[in-house]
This record gives structure tokens, sequence and C-alpha cells, in this order.
């Protein structure tokens, strides 16, 4: 067992050193699949619903019966990479944890669940997860509307600004609110409101979050909606509201069921939040994992609780299939460019105005005290934190100085990325072929429940504890013949593995909505199966290939559960050098920490207004 | 040029093709004619090698398709709402067929030029698809299809989505176009004025099955079953008794055509063929509603409700229409009567 880095990284007392990783930084599967498609499925000429109805089989039919093969043989490279660097260490931790003298010890399971301590983390776990699901909605929901139906000046920016703190480091969240509502806190200072030692800041913090899940997968679909139908329903004499209700809100219905799983699968695995806000009185069962695996070394109760956050993820996971095979009925929907205007009448600018107004306070304002605090040094304001990050520290924290952090960052998220697409790409690809053959005259092979299978499977590391990861690489790939510890591809593998369940779902619905008989144009018109791909999939698919791209690098930038396990005292990423500063005592640490995670905080957001211009220039095309 | 041998397609418990024969000779347009649900779309399929059959053959210039692809029957089918690349300008689309069979760039431009002409849009070359009106889609498509000079030409429901004036416009262009080339065409349409108008031979399909085949001219003539009548728009269709020269109906004595089977059949009156008279004379009727069809003719629809027997439809002109509510008597024209076929009277 080699816990000497982990403690290294993140020195078990001070608080703020832990972060989640792959939950709270990854983001929602839909927000970056929700948009982008929808410039596609849009189009009148392109409805899904009847090209499955008058198709039997897509292109290459005479080929069918290889088909299923083909299925197999494109999943065999994520179903490996999955098995290798999710499924092998997950399995090597929790076997580690229960197998004593090569007996299994379930009697164990029994031991652990019925400590009333961490019963109480599993009951904290469950409501705090209900409560910030349901004010992430509420504080949200208005958001979807006024994105989806109203135009106004700044609107591509401000979209941007929601998505940022969803790819920030959750300890640097954690730091924000800390620096907001903490003790000596810009609320403490002008309002003497302390919020740090209540639940409160943990649901805010959660709130800042998930609300662009929500703006994005319920504002995408809403942006979509025909308008004429709630005005058809106005026309039979419905009113205003009663027309929303029973028109609008039964087609969004399934998209908000969605979106609340999500926030609620996110928040049930938070880490980094609860770390930084939660101090000793809670602890989610994430964050229990990691102390009892990196501070108590009881690593038994630590795979128990694994065991357990894995089997409710699964669950909620299975939920989310379900719900989300719901949301495939078809609506009729429009471009999303043509459905909103600019607002008239006092209420609903008193509406705009107020949205954006929660907009400025939950995610602007802590992102802005972020900033202040990056620039306010003992002397006032200036470089001086960025300055002293280029500097040689002679402390033991730091072998080189923290701003190398920016290189690896760049570095390892890129070639993180390079994996992520591969390996999201063929899953995606796999995924895709059962849709055109639903009616073929077989009907449903044993194949296409395997893919089905592993599509939720693809999904799970979403939801398990970054820590458990991390930890289960140092663990499992030490022997030959996958000795990776010390190999520097270890960190972009294990961010990768965050960034696939990303690639996965932005370009999965890209591709089933590309119609099957523009392939089969295609065909008629000479092209074979794999030129029909190349001449019809990619183009429409080669914009959702560079939104996955950009979302798998900012989330690969930003993930530090597992990474910080992993990575090399010499080569810290930006999350992780952010982390060790903030453990580090002193003033100028601090004022180092903020600055650091400010040019963390600006890189997401460059990424992220890239790909809003890839959106919208790929809406304005189609 | 194509033979459908006994070909079979199921979905599930669904048979969409049911043992289907059927035979296209070169330069012939044929037209196959059916209501939705009929299979015609999956016939084309089956012949673009995008459906696989489950039994049967498909043959192409007299060799057996089977296990041949799509992309190397060179066929050409034009799709019912065209579906047209977006990404693709009006050029990149016409030329798809020719880059796919490695076609020069100079011959594959001069190509795209000529059909863009011929098709009636010369100098469309760049704009957007997404930005054409349905007519220039029909085109663009019908130029795509024609760009690969197919053997054989197939069109799903080619006019079904434009409307009516720009459908008559383009039925003749279409027929007139096709006989200049001649490509030997199949197309599959719901709408008989199409199938008339473009077709040298019209195959009538129902659930799958051939139903009737024949001119255009026979099949309005002579519909082979109380079908292919009532899809024909027909609804003066009674049970008969046959005795030499005359039938026996409900509606009374109606003249038997020539060589109709003595005893039990169905017969047709054609609306034209019911005459309108005071009431003494012939079946006496009650006027329940007239529609004004318009036309050359100025034709009037009119319903009658007999006094025994279903209701009659009459057609005549606008001149000759009765009003609602008036009494009249309703003679029939023997020219106007066609004989069902016994067999299908079951």
């Amino acid at each position: 067992m080699d816990l000497a880095r982990g403690e290294v990284a993140a020195p078990g007392s001070s608080g703020p050193s832990g972060s989640s990783g792959s939950p709270d930084t990854s983001g929602t599967p839909e927000v970056p699949g929700a948009p982008d498609p929808s410039g596609l499925t849009g189009l009148p000429a392109a409805s899904p619903g009847k090209a499955a109805s008058s198709s039997g089989a897509a292109a290459g039919v005479p080929a069918r019966r290889g088909a299923g093969w083909v299925r197999l043989a494109l999943m065999a490279v994520p179903m490996a990479f999955f098995a290798v660097f999710f499924g092998y260490p997950v399995v090597a931790i929790v076997g580690r944890g229960l197998r004593e003298g090569g007996q299994w010890q379930l009697g164990r399971l029994w031991q652990v669940l019925s400590d009333p301590d961490i019963l109480q983390v599993l009951w904290f776990t469950l409501w705090q997860a209900a409560a910030s699901t349901g004010l992430t909605l509420a504080l949200a929901l208005p958001g979807a509307y006024v994105f989806a139906r109203f135009d106004f000046p700044g609107k591509r920016l401000l979209r941007a600004v929601v998505t940022v703190p969803f790819v920030l480091p959750t300890v640097v969240v954690g730091s924000a609110f800390l620096a907001l509502a903490g003790r000596g806190g810009v609320l403490d200072e002008w309002l003497g409101v302390r919020l740090d030692t209540s639940v409160w800041a943990i649901l805010l913090a959660h709130v800042f979050f998930n609300y662009a899940v929500v703006v994005r997968t319920v504002g995408g679909l809403w942006s979509q909606l025909d308008p004429r139908q709630e005005e058809a329903a106005r026309v039979l004499g419905a009113g205003r509201f009663t027309a929303w209700r029973r028109v609008t809100l039964p087609a969004l219905a399934p998209s908000v069921a969605a979106a609340a799983l999500i926030v609620f699968l996110f928040t049930f695995t938070s880490f980094g939040v609860i770390q930084v806000l939660g101090g000793p009185r809670y602890a989610t069962l994430e964050v229990e994992i990691y102390r009892q695996t990196a501070t108590l070394l009881d690593l038994p109760t630590a795979a128990v609780l694994t065991l357990v956050q894995f089997a409710a993820v699964a669950a909620l996971l299975a939920v989310h299939a379900w719900s989300l095979r719901k949301r495939e009925t078809a609506l009729g929907l429009v471009p999303a460019e043509h459905t909103a205007r600019r607002p008239a009448g006092a209420r609903q600018w008193a509406l705009l105005c107020s949205v954006l107004g929660v907009l400025l306070l939950l995610t602007v304002v802590p992102l802005l005290v972020l900033i202040q605090r990056a620039f306010e040094g003992p002397d006032g304001f200036g470089l001086a934190s960025f300055r002293a990050l280029t500097a040689q520290s002679d402390s033991a924290t730091f072998v080189v100085a923290p701003v190398a952090a920016v290189g690896n960052s760049l570095a390892y998220a890129a070639v993180a990325t390079a994996i992520a697409l591969v390996v999201g790409g063929l899953a995606a690809a796999a995924l895709t072929v059962p849709r055109s053959r639903l009616r073929s005259n077989e009907g449903t092979s044993r194949v296409e429940r395997l893919v089905r299978g592993f599509d939720a499977l693809l999904m799970l590391p979403l939801g398990t504890s970054a820590v458990t990861v991390g930890f289960g690489f140092l663990v499992a790939l030490d022997e030959p013949p996958l000795d990776l510890r010390s190999s520097w591809i270890l960190v972009p593998l294990a961010q990768a593995l965050v960034g696939v369940p990303f690639v996965i779902r932005t370009m999965l619905p890209v591709l089933r909505a590309v119609d099957v008989r523009l392939r089969e144009a295609a065909a008629v018109l000479g092209a074979s199966p794999l030129r029909a791909w190349r001449e019809v999939d990619f183009p429409l698919v080669r914009r959702a290939l560079l939104v996955a791209a950009g979302f798998a690098f900012t989330v690969s930038l930003g993930e530090f559960g597992a990474t910080v396990f992993i990575a090399r005292p010499d080569t810290p990423t930006l999350p992780v050098a952010v982390a060790r500063l903030l453990g580090r005592a002193g003033q100028s640490s601090y004022g180092q920490a903020m600055a650091l995670s400010t040019i963390l905080m600006l890189v997401c957001a460059g990424v992220l207004l890239a790909l809003e211009r890839v959106r919208t220039e790929g809406q304005g095309e189609l | 040029m194509l033979r459908l041998d006994g070909v079979t397609v199921r979905f599930g418990e669904r048979t969409a093709l049911d043992a289907v024969d059927l035979e296209v000779a070169e330069h012939e347009t044929v037209c196959v004619l059916g209501p939705s649900g009929s299979g015609k779309s999956t016939l084309l399929r089956v012949v673009a090698g995008l459906q696989q059959a489950d039994a049967g053959r498909v043959l192409l210039s007299g060799r057996d398709q089977t296990g041949v692809s799509a992309h190397r029957r060179g066929v050409g089918l034009m799709f019912q709402d065209h579906q047209l690349f977006p990404q693709r300008d009006v050029t990149g689309n016409v030329a798809f067929g020719p880059r796919m069979h490695r076609a020069g760039r100079a011959e594959t431009e001069r190509r795209v030029a000529e059909l863009l002409e011929l098709v009636g849009l010369p100098g469309a070359g760049r704009r957007a698809v997404t930005a054409l009106s349905g007519g220039e889609q029909q085109r663009v498509a019908l130029a795509r299809a024609l760009a690969p000079e197919p053997r054989l030409l197939m069109l799903d429901e080619p006019l079904g989505q434009l409307d009516r004036g720009l459908r008559e416009r383009l039925v003749v262009e279409l027929r007139r176009l096709f006989r200049r080339l001649g490509t030997t065409v199949l197309a599959v349409t719901h709408d008989h004025g199409e199938a008339f108008a473009l077709a040298d031979r019209v195959v009538v399909m129902e659930n799958g099955r051939i139903a009737q085949t024949g001119t255009p001219l026979e099949i309005w003539q002579r519909p082979a079953s109380p079908f292919v009548a009532r899809f024909l728009g027909f609804g003066n269709i009674v049970q008969a008794t046959v005795h030499g020269g005359t039938a026996a109906t409900v509606w009374g004595k109606l003249p038997a055509p020539e060589g109709t089977p003595q005893g039990s059949t169905l017969l047709l009156v054609r609306p034209g063929g019911v005459l309108l008279r005071a009431p003494e004379e012939g079946l006496r009727c009650t006027v329940e509603a007239r529609t004004f069809r318009g036309g050359d003719a100025s034709t009037v629809t009119v319903l009658l409700r007999p006094e025994e027997g279903p209701a009659l439809e009459a057609a005549c002109t606008l001149r000759d229409a009765p009003e609602e509510g008036a009494e009249v008597g309703a003679l029939f024209d023997p020219g106007e009567v066609v004989a069902l076929s016994a067999e299908a009277a079951q």
C-alpha cells in the first residue's frame, strides 16, 4: 500500500485539500449533447421517427448478418479500456478490503452497515442530495425558460458563464464559497452573515455547480419546442398558465426528470464541496470513503462503502436510462433560433431581470470573489500572487514552480482528450448501429441487449468514487505486464475515464439523429457503407466531435479526485497544485492558490466560449 | 430489364410484400399504385437493395441481385422527401453519384451543368439545398438520381408533397423527360391521377399483393376488383344476378355488360353513367347532397338516396344539377356499367 503520495498531496488534517473528481467536474452527460444535435434533429427533413418506420435496415444490407460482429468489434476497444482501467482497479481495491487470507469477508458488509455513524453519513448523503436537487430545480427552471424563450444581449456569453462552474475543480469552488460566505468572507465583512457552518453553504455551492445542468438539458429542449403548440392550446381556450401546464410541461417533464436525476447523482457523490464547507459535521459517502482510505487506512470499511455507493449509483443510472428512453418519444421540434424573442411587457422584463439577478449572485459573484482574492496581496491589489507562482519554491510541497502545473495540465488534458475521443467515439459508433436495425427482420438479438447493457456500463465512471478509482490505479496497475505506476500515461488514462461518458453522450444523439435514409440515398448513388459514413455522417458529426473534444478537455483539466493519488510530485496538474497551495499555511499560498484557480478558470472559460461559437455557427449553417 | 420473382418481405407478423411478380421492360415507365401501407415503398427498397427479401429473387438485366449491395446495383432512387444532403449545396448533391463512380472532375462538372439545365435549374449550383422550395428540391433530387446514369430509375411518391398546380405541371414534364432520355422508370404513388399521367403501365397493389396490372386506360375502364374500383374513387358497386343481357339488383334491372358470366356478380356503375331524369322515369331517388368539383366541364357530383339499396353517386354538369332535396329518376348508361371479376366478389 502506498499512501505516501496521497498524503503528500492531500494532508489529511487540512480541510480544503480534497476535491471531487468525476462527479462534480465531469458535468452532465446531456449537457453538451442537448444543444448541438438540436440543429440537426430540428430539421424538418430529418425526422427520426419516420426514418425508423420506413427503413428496415441500413445501407449495407447484405452484410447485415455480419453487423452484430461489426458492433462487437467496435465495442472491443472501449470494453477493454473500461475493463482494464476501471473494472480491474475498482475490483482490486474492493477485493483488497473484503478479502482476507483468500476468503471473502462478507460479514463486514453487515458490520459496517449497522454502524450508527455510517448510517448517519448515509442519511445525510441522501437528504442533502434531495434538498440540493430541489433547490437547483427551483432556481434553475426559470433560468431554463429565460434562456430558451428570450433573446437578450450577451446571451451567448452568459450561457458560457453559467457552464464555467461545471468544469471548475470543486476545490476551487469550495474555496470561492468560503471566501464569499465563510469567516472573514465578503458576506461576513459586509453583513455579518456566515454560512460556512450551516448546510446552506453546501446546498448553494451545489446549486452553483448544477445550475447549468438544468439550464442546458431542460432549456435545450425547451428552446426547440414549437411555441405554436402552446398557441394552439391558447386558441382552444386555455389560459397562459393552463396552456403551459397542459402542453409544455408534459413535453418537458421527462427532461426535467432526467436533469433532476443527474443533479441528484452529482450531489449524492459530492466530495470537494463537502470537504471544504462541511467541516467535521457533514460528510457524504464519498468524503467518508476518502477519510477511511487516506486518513484512517481502514480499507475494509472503505470497500464496503464503495460497494454501497456503486449500488446506489447503478440504481440511479438505471432510472436515468429509463427516463431517457421515455424522453425519446417524438416531439415536434423546431430549430432553436426561431423560438426565442425579445421580452415584451413589464412582467417578462421582470422575470428576465430576476433570473439574471439570481445568476449574478450565484454564479458570477463567487467567481469574481475568487478573482479578487487572486489579485489581493498584502500590499494591496497587484500581480504579486501570479509572480510568486513562477518562483521556484523552497518548501517541501513543491518540487517545481507552481506555474509548471499549467503546462502539465494542458499536456495531460490533450492526451486524455485524444484517448477519450477514440474510446468514446468507438463506443458511440457501436451504440448507434442497432438503432437503425430495430425493425430488421430478426428482431432484438442478444447482441443488441448486450449493447444496451454496455451503454449503461459506460456511464458508471460518472458516479463511481474517483478516490476509489485513483487509489485503485495505484493498487492494481503496479505489476507487469501492467506496471504503469511510474508512467506519466496513468494521469491521462484516469482523466480520460471521466471524459469518455461525456464524449459518448455528446456524440450519440447526433449520430442517432443522422437520418438512415440519407445513408441509403448515398448507397443508392453508389457509396459503399464506409464511404457513406465518411460522406454523410462525418460532415454532420464533425461539429459534435469538436464539442465533445472541448468538454473532454475541460473535464480532464479539472479532474482531481483520481489525479491527486497518481500525479507525480514533480508533475502536478493545476487542481493538484491548487490543493497543495491551499493545504499550505500562509497568506501568500492562499493568494497563489486563488491565482492558479483563476488561470484554470480562464482556460476553462476560454474553451467553453470557443464551444459556444462552434455550436451557434452550426445552427446558423443548418 | 427488371424482374421480380415471388418476392416476399415480412416485418414480424406483418407481410409487406406477398409473393410479388413484376416485370419492367427497357424504356418502360411503370407506376405502382396503392394506398399507404400496401407495400409500394418496400417494393422499391427491395429492388434498390436497401431491404432484404425473405423469399424470391430480384433480377436486373437478367442477373440475380441477391447478395449485391445497394451501392453496386446501379439503380437510382428518388426518395419520398428527397433526402438531399443538407450539408452540401446543389452541385454537391448532384455531383455525389458521379463522384462515387469515380468520374473525372471535368466530366462531373459537365454532367451537373447538363442535368441542372435539364431539370430547369440552370446556375443554381451554389445554392444551399435547405434554401430551396419544395419544387426546386424535387428537381434537384431528380437531377441527383439521374446523374450516375442508372439503368433503372425509381421514384417514391415523386410529387407527393407538392401543391396541386406544380404537381400537374411536373407530371407532364417528367413524362416528357423520361421519353426523351429513354429512361426505364419504376415509380410508386397513392394518387391515381399521377399514376395515369405518368405511366405506360400501372400496377395496383393491395396489402402486399398485386391486385391488377394494365395500361392506365384498361385499369380505369375495367377495374378488376371492388378494391381497385373503390381505390379509383368509384363507389357505385352493387351485388347483381346476371340472367341473359340484364342484371337484377336492388336498384332494379341494369344492362349487363357483354361477356359477363351468368349468375351472381358485382357490378360497378361509373358516376357518369347514372343519368338524371324526371322522377317518373327510372329509379326514384332523393338528392341528398351535391358537391361542385370544378374542372373544365364544371362537374357536379350528386349523391342520390334511392328508395331501396345503397346510395348512388351521379356526375353531371352544373347546368343539369338538381337542387338538394329534389326528387329525380335515375337511368343507367350500358356503356358505363362494368362487371367486377367474379373471383373478387367473394
